[in-house]
């Protein structure tokens, strides 16, 4: 890994609604002799929503570290868009082509303002030079008002991250994923800790991005998934067990037997 | 907002840098304050005047203000990305070991061995001419091109191989500090070329003038005052800015940083270059006031000692590592004189109990203390 590494955009913003986005193939990985993935293969489309269950140890926050970078695989590829291989990257290029994660823990800024939260997860030239000399406009000043407003937070403008309850911190998590605007969000466990409002609320979020992004939602909360989702990846023993509608997916007996504990 | 952007433009950057600062405007306006009646005091009043201050503190404050910018150059590995470096007298010391080559070389044929082609250690030593890493150094301009240069190289390659290899925490800061002591050993070796374990003193000049004349004393007095005053605007600068809120946002949560896109190695290895480079420059003005350089300031002792003056002033708000350089080390002069056995007690109680009881130090103290009369006020306008 090289520290100074040019970011390959390929062919990345012309995507077409149904266009195959992700596309993990083969993946193994083994931590200390344990299989924690085990020959993973799934794709995602673009414009899809996508929730991926299984239960403790199935494998989904591997996976997601794969994707984003934070682990590399035995063996495998991942491929986003057309022809960029993940694989090759560090998490800050993976981040910057437009790969968004938000972390089962609301990792915000404690010390930073809500404000500042935002503007530091912003699309932008996150280059060391341009940092040091950016000024913010005020169109994006703009952007990060409506944002703000729409994740609830606009009270708390100048607030430090820090004094947020557990759900508004899940809230600025997603802000902040927004502000990102990837191409495609991995989102763990968004509606962990929230009150049925914020549960439904957040739904309503995800379902307006998947329109024009992709989204793959990792939850425990079947209500929530019933809720959400149009296809249903189930996950066990790090690969694939079942794949569908969450209809399907209720009515297949391997799931049945091994996740639904029937 | 539009009209508001545009007079924040127009404003002069001094001011912009140092808006809604009030602890950095207070401190540096007392300590210019200080320079200056010190400076005219000594230079101005008969030396029989009860406002005469002597030349001896002339250069202890001078002293004490190149301290107090290594220990902001400190502040700003440790404050702001949370680099606890353990070895930052190392950047220290070489700025001040590249500018003594320069004093070394002024002496010329003064010595006691009266050679002008090699310093007076080098004739002792058997040496018959000039080591090749002290061509240049006969030029100022190049002493203080490498004063930046070397701790600032240093740093790069320091910072390059252990941020690329994401050694963080303790780990790090155990490295940082095995870097000094290994400059330490070197340096103590007399076949390093740079004077072993006698270090590099009995210096004459500075850019042509005395370093014993008073005028002298009082100019470097002034310069290193700027110097800090300089380095710490370019601090501010750096922390006002976005990068600066990315530096604290790396200190909180590093990996979190990467998957927004930051290159959290890039921004590592800037800081503490930068950090690298104003050390180099506290060194610089140390030397020249003090009189003497050894590799005694290599020692990890000196180091973490530095660590205790940004601790104890409040860390990550720059002008508290200032307050604590200034306190800890009047208090050091004072106890050194006064009670000698007791001071290296004392300073470890400082520590010790600035870490349980004021975990932001003084200017933490100060503003709890602001904070208490406040609420104490509304207190009384409720009741």
């Amino acid at each position: 890994m090289s520290l100074i590494k040019n970011d390959n955009y390929s062919n990345i913003d012309n995507l077409q609604y149904g266009d195959r986005i992700l596309l993990v193939d083969g993946i193994t990985v083994s931590f200390d002799g344990f299989k924690a993935l085990n020959n993973l293969s799934f794709t995602i489309n673009y414009g899809e929503l996508r929730c991926i269950i299984g239960a403790n140890g199935a494998g989904k926050s591997t996976m997601m570290d794969i994707v984003t970078g934070k682990t590399t695989p035995d063996e495998g590829s991942v491929i986003f868009g057309k022809d960029i291989n993940l694989l090759e990257m560090d998490e800050p290029s993976i981040a910057n082509i437009g790969v968004g994660r938000k972390f089962q823990k609301p990792t915000i800024f404690g010390g930073h303002s809500v404000f500042e939260n935002l503007e530091l997860a912003m699309k932008d030239d996150k280059r060391l030079f341009k940092t040091l000399f950016s000024r913010i406009s005020q169109e994006q000043i703009t952007k990060i008002e409506e944002i703000m407003e729409l994740i609830g937070l606009t009270e708390l403008y100048h607030e430090p991250a820090s004094i947020l309850s557990h759900g508004q911190k899940q809230w600025l998590e997603i802000g902040m994923l927004l502000m990102q605007d990837p191409k495609i969000l991995l989102v763990d466990e968004p509606v962990a800790g929230m009150t049925p409002q914020e549960v439904e609320k957040t739904g309503e979020i995800l379902r307006n991005l998947a329109k024009t992004h992709s989204v793959v939602v990792v939850e425990h909360d079947m209500e929530f998934i019933r809720s959400i989702a149009t296809k249903v990846t189930v996950l066990h023993e790090g690969s694939v067990l079942a794949e569908g509608t969450m209809q399907s997916i209720q009515e297949n007996e391997k799931v049945r037997r091994v996740y639904l504990g029937e | 907002m539009e009209n508001k952007l545009n007079s924040q433009r127009r404003k002069p950057i001094l001011l912009q840098i140092m808006e809604n600062d009030l602890g950095g405007k207070i401190v540096l306006s007392f300590l210019a304050i200080i320079v200056a009646y010190v400076s005219i005091a000594n230079l101005f009043l008969p030396i029989d005047s009860v406002f005469y201050i002597s030349t001896y503190t002339v250069t202890l404050l001078g002293k004490y203000i190149s301290f107090a910018l290594l220990a902001l150059a400190l502040d700003l590995v440790w404050g702001y990305i949370g680099i606890l470096s353990l070895g930052h007298g190392a950047f220290f010391a070489l700025g001040g070991y590249a500018f003594s080559m320069y004093l070394m070389r002024q002496i010329g044929d003064r010595g006691v061995y009266g050679n002008a082609e090699i310093p007076d250690f080098m004739v002792f030593m058997n040496l018959k001419e000039l080591p090749w890493f002290w061509y240049g150094f006969d030029n100022p301009l190049f002493s203080f091109f490498m004063v930046m240069f070397v701790p600032g190289l240093l740093a790069f390659v320091f910072g390059w191989l252990a941020f690329r290899s994401r050694v963080t925490g303790v780990y790090l800061s155990i490295i940082t500090q095995a870097m000094t002591y290994a400059f330490m050993l070197a340096f103590f070796r007399n076949d390093m070329g740079f004077g072993g374990n006698n270090g590099l003193t009995d210096f004459k000049d500075i850019l042509g003038f005395s370093l014993q004349d008073d005028n002298t004393r009082v100019s470097l007095l002034i310069v290193s005052f700027l110097a800090l005053f300089i380095g710490y605007l370019i601090s501010r600068f750096i922390i006002n800015s976005k990068l600066g809120r990315v530096c604290i946002a790396i200190r909180d949560g590093e990996s979190r940083v990467r998957f927004l896109g930051y290159r959290v190695e890039q921004y590592k290895l800037f800081i503490f270059v930068v950090s690298a480079m104003m050390a180099g420059v506290a060194g610089m003005l140390y030397v020249p006031q003090v009189g003497i350089i050894n590799p005694g300031l290599f020692s990890p002792l000196f180091s973490i000692e530095l660590v205790i003056w940004v601790a104890i002033g409040g860390r990550g708000t720059l002008y508290g590592a200032i307050i604590g350089a200034f306190v800890v080390n009047y208090a050091s002069t004072y106890f050194t004189s006064a009670l000698p056995e007791v001071w290296l007690y004392a300073l470890g109680g400082l520590f010790v109990v600035s870490t349980l009881y004021l975990p932001k130090g003084i200017v933490g103290l100060i503003s709890k203390i602001k904070f208490t009369k406040k609420t104490n006020k509304v207190s009384n306008v409720i009741n």
